[in-house]
């Protein structure tokens, strides 16, 4: 694919947004491939030719990571591909991720001036349009590496934190291991999100990458219990930690019948779909529970990656649960849209109080409650509240709770002097992700809770830097 | 790549395997388990370290083939190598000075059994041991169980090899002839274990045993393995294995390990293993097959 030819610029707001070519649901609900087929060069240039090149432009300040919006897509105008993504990544090193996955209408596209009368620009389509064009014509290069410092770090867990963190400091020149509990890094990119939103192509690629930097990986190696912080430091030879081991705790409702056959955790249940490809069963070996009708309970993106999932796994019906409004959900705009075009049938201001089994403690129905919108609440959401003898039972045979996830207490429980708040969170500086314990850093979803890939991977930067600091002058 | 430097048929369809896995070796417990992939389109299945030579860096596993991973496993061969090796996980059992001590161990849960025998004399205990089976066969380890012993009872259920009857009884005779038991520590089926917690209930003996609920990742991260002790839910593969026995729902735990008896019969019918009467036997320790 060669570069395509730039266009005039052509007048302020006379283009409307493009649209990115996609899947229809009909045939996307049959397969586990990419939903959006991404857009074409030509669409780019054109997409691209609508930014107006703000002199102050609002979409940089959006950005968790500070992209330089402007200038990558005056690169894309162009038609300078391959130079527009190494232009964001001189920021961000994963924007094949970031295109896809950050929610892009809450932080660069919501300021941007072209919003204000009528669409913003597609800044989160280029993004994913150019770091796949430098990827798929092989334009990918490892840059120069500093001299050795002689200094090794140790960063726990191959998640966005920890993949920001080990790319940073490897080319700065330090000695760097990850080190994984799970099999295959990538951490919720690999088990979480589905491969039809993010294929795990592109993950293993990006972390190949990090590899080719010169970063070693570790899989199978649980950190806590495979070898504790203290033996990293102590015995391993390491001189400094990083901690991004996500937030990778479930949480259930603790309503009677949540531990029946069919009743699964989000994690679990995506775990099993995409980590262990139970829709290839059996030609793998994990299987899941064969299907009919589905309740997803949650309203975040995390329930709609269930619910799709669910969909796909050969379900007739997912219900989505969720106990506020649609206006509440956390979910992005884009999935909830998705997974509407897909039939998911949302079950708004309801929320599940018992699960009944069969004889063989199989779940067969949820039975729920209609709410209704009262006060806000300390989050300035209103605040649901039951609607008396609402109750009424969904006939299902899976369940996926999809609550929400805390800190997984494996490190800070065996790291003596590694302090957390009270949910168990790392307690770390903001902006040098420092924590209580010399020479442990911490960041992404151990800290700041579930949030998003691009938080984590900010995060990640700024402990990079400040880790850089600490093993140059061993100041704490 | 774990490669496999031992491997033999302790029992009828009962397998141990020595395993490289230095970091793994280097750390375990008695009490703890490890998660295993043989290929990349494996399932993660857990099992009990029987023990380690951590200078060899070396775990010995022992499982029973009862479902494809585990039958797949079984036919590994010395110089074949595991994807993926895990561990140690779990908590280690809690190990002081109880006084007289009781281990129970039933088919092939005297595997994760022995280690924890082992560690419970070395801590100055005096240990009374019950080793069961359904028949002569299916037995394991008694002459490694003896060993550790102060004294041992062997039963068979068929009455095939030593004495005839069930674990239960040979706990109840020591409880009978006056024993002062301070821990009872029983893995095996789980109709065993709930057995042998009933049997304790009444004279408030403390009975921990050890659970194999199906478990995906096995650290803490999915919920898979959950069971509830005492009405309140536990993770087995972080908050476990071990937990009292007079606390556990144990009709929970047969029932969700029950959840993928189907898929399993698919999986299984694939590698055309026609010996399908394994699947009525003991539990495999810290795990079974998903
Ligand atoms: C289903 C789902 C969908 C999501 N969708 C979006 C989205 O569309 N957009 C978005 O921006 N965000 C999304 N998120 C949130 C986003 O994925 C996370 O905020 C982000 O991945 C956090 O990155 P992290 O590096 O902190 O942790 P993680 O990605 O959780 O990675 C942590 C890694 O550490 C490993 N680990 C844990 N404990 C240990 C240990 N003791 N030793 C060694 N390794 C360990 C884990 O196995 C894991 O690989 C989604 C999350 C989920 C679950
Ligand atoms: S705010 Fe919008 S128009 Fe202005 S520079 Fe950013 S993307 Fe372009
Ligand atoms: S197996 Fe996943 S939490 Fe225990």
């Amino acid at each position: 694919m060669a570069d395509a030819t730039p266009k005039p610029r052509p007048k302020p707001f006379s283009i409307p947004r493009q649209p990115m070519p996609e899947q229809p649901p009909q045939v996307r609900v049959g397969n586990f491939r990419e939903v959006p087929f991404g857009l074409t060069p030509d669409l780019a240039i054109l997409e691209a030719t609508r930014c107006i090149q703000c002199k102050k432009p609002q979409c940089v300040p959006g950005c968790p990571v500070s992209v330089q919006i402007p200038e990558f897509i005056d690169l894309v105008a162009k038609g300078k591909f391959v130079e527009a993504a190494r232009k964001i990544k001189e920021t961000n090193a994963l924007p094949a991720v970031c295109g896809r996955v950050c929610p892009q209408e809450e932080q660069c596209e919501k300021p941007c001036v072209l919003g204000k009368k009528g669409e913003p620009v597609a800044i989160g389509r280029l993004e994913r349009f150019v770091a796949d064009f430098e990827r798929v014509t092989g334009n990918v290069v490892v840059p120069g590496i500093g001299a050795p410092t002689g200094k090794r770090v140790a960063v726990v867990g191959a998640g966005p934190a920890g993949l920001t963190v080990a790319g940073d400091l490897v080319q700065i020149g330090h000695d760097v291991t990850i080190f994984e509990a799970l099999h295959k890094p990538g951490g919720v990119l690999m088990y979480g999100i589905p491969e039809f939103r993010l294929p795990k192509e592109i993950v293993q690629a990006e972390v190949e990458y990090i590899q080719k930097l010169g970063a070693k990986l570790e899989c199978n190696a649980v950190i806590g219990k495979s070898i504790t912080i203290d033996e990293l430091l102590e015995e391993e030879g390491f001189d400094a930690v990083f901690v991004g081991t996500g937030a990778g705790l479930p949480y259930f409702m603790n309503i009677p019948g949540e531990n029946l056959i069919g009743v699964y955790s989000a994690n679990e249940y995506l775990t099993r779909a995409n980590l262990m490809k139970a829709y290839l069963f059996p030609q793998s070996d994990t299987p899941l529970n064969k299907a009919t009708n589905v309740a997803v309970v949650g309203g975040g993106n995390v329930a709609m990656d269930a619910a799709r999932t669910a969909k796909r796994m050969g379900a007739e019906h997912v219900y989505l649960v969720y106990r506020r409004s649609k206006k509440e959900m956390p979910a992005r705009v884009e999935e909830v849209h998705h997974a509407e075009e897909e039939g998911i049938e949302f079950h708004l201001l309801t929320n599940p109080i018992t699960y009944h089994g069969d004889d063989e403690s199989r779940v067969i129905s949820v039975e729920c409650q209609k709410m209704e919108l009262g006060e806000p609440d300390a989050s300035g959401r209103r605040r649901p509240v039951v609607i008396k003898g609402s109750e009424f039972k969904l006939a299902v045979d899976t369940v996926i709770v999809s609550i929400g996830n805390g800190a997984n207490p494996l490190v800070p429980s065996t790291t003596p002097g590694l302090d957390t708040n009270k949910w168990g969170n790392i307690l770390a500086d903001q902006e040098t992700g420092k924590t209580s314990k010399k020479g442990v850093f911490a960041g992404g979803d151990i800290v700041i809770g579930a949030a998003t890939v691009i938080l984590a991977m900010g995060a990640g930067r700024k402990a990079a830097a400040a880790m850089h600091e600490y093993l140059k002058t061993g100041a704490w | 790549m774990y490669p496999i430097l031992e491997t033999k048929e302790i029992a009828k369809n009962v397998f141990l395997q020595k395993v490289l896995a230095p970091r793994v070796a280097k750390k375990r417990k008695a009490g703890q388990f490890l998660v295993l992939r043989r290929t990349d389109d494996g399932e993660r299945i857990p099992l009990t370290i029987v023990s380690s030579d951590a200078g060899e860096g070396s775990v010995t596993i022992i499982f029973q083939a009862v479902g494809k991973s585990t039958t797949e496993f079984a036919r590994m061969k010395p110089g074949d190598s595991y994807l993926d090796v895990v561990g140690p996980l779990g908590l280690a059992t809690h190990i002081e000075k109880f006084g007289t001590v009781v281990g129970i161990g039933g088919g092939i849960g005297t595997a994760p059994l022995l280690p924890i025998a082992t560690a419970i004399k070395g801590a100055g205990n005096r240990l009374l041991s019950v080793v069961g089976a359904r028949t002569k066969d299916l037995l394991i380890l008694e002459d490694e169980m003896r060993a550790v012993s102060d004294e041992i009872v062997v039963t068979t259920d068929d009455g095939s090899y030593a004495k005839k009857g069930f674990v239960t009884t040979a706990l109840q005779e020591f409880i009978d002839r006056g024993e002062k038991i301070g821990l009872c520590i029983a893995i095996g089926p789980v109709p065993m274990m709930r057995a042998v917690a009933e049997v304790t209930r009444p004279h408030g003996i403390k009975t921990m045993v050890s659970l194999n609920p199906i478990m995906v990742d096995a650290t803490g991260m999915c919920g898979a393995c959950r069971v509830t002790v005492g009405g309140t839910t536990k993770f087995v593969c972080v908050d476990g294995p071990e937990f009292d026995g007079h606390q556990v729902d144990f009709k929970e735990l047969v029932m969700r390990n029950r959840a993928y008896l189907r898929e399993e019969k698919t999986a299984m019918d694939r590698i055309e293993h026609k010996d399908g009467k394994c699947m009525d036997g003991a539990a495999v320790p810290a795990g079974g097959g998903n």
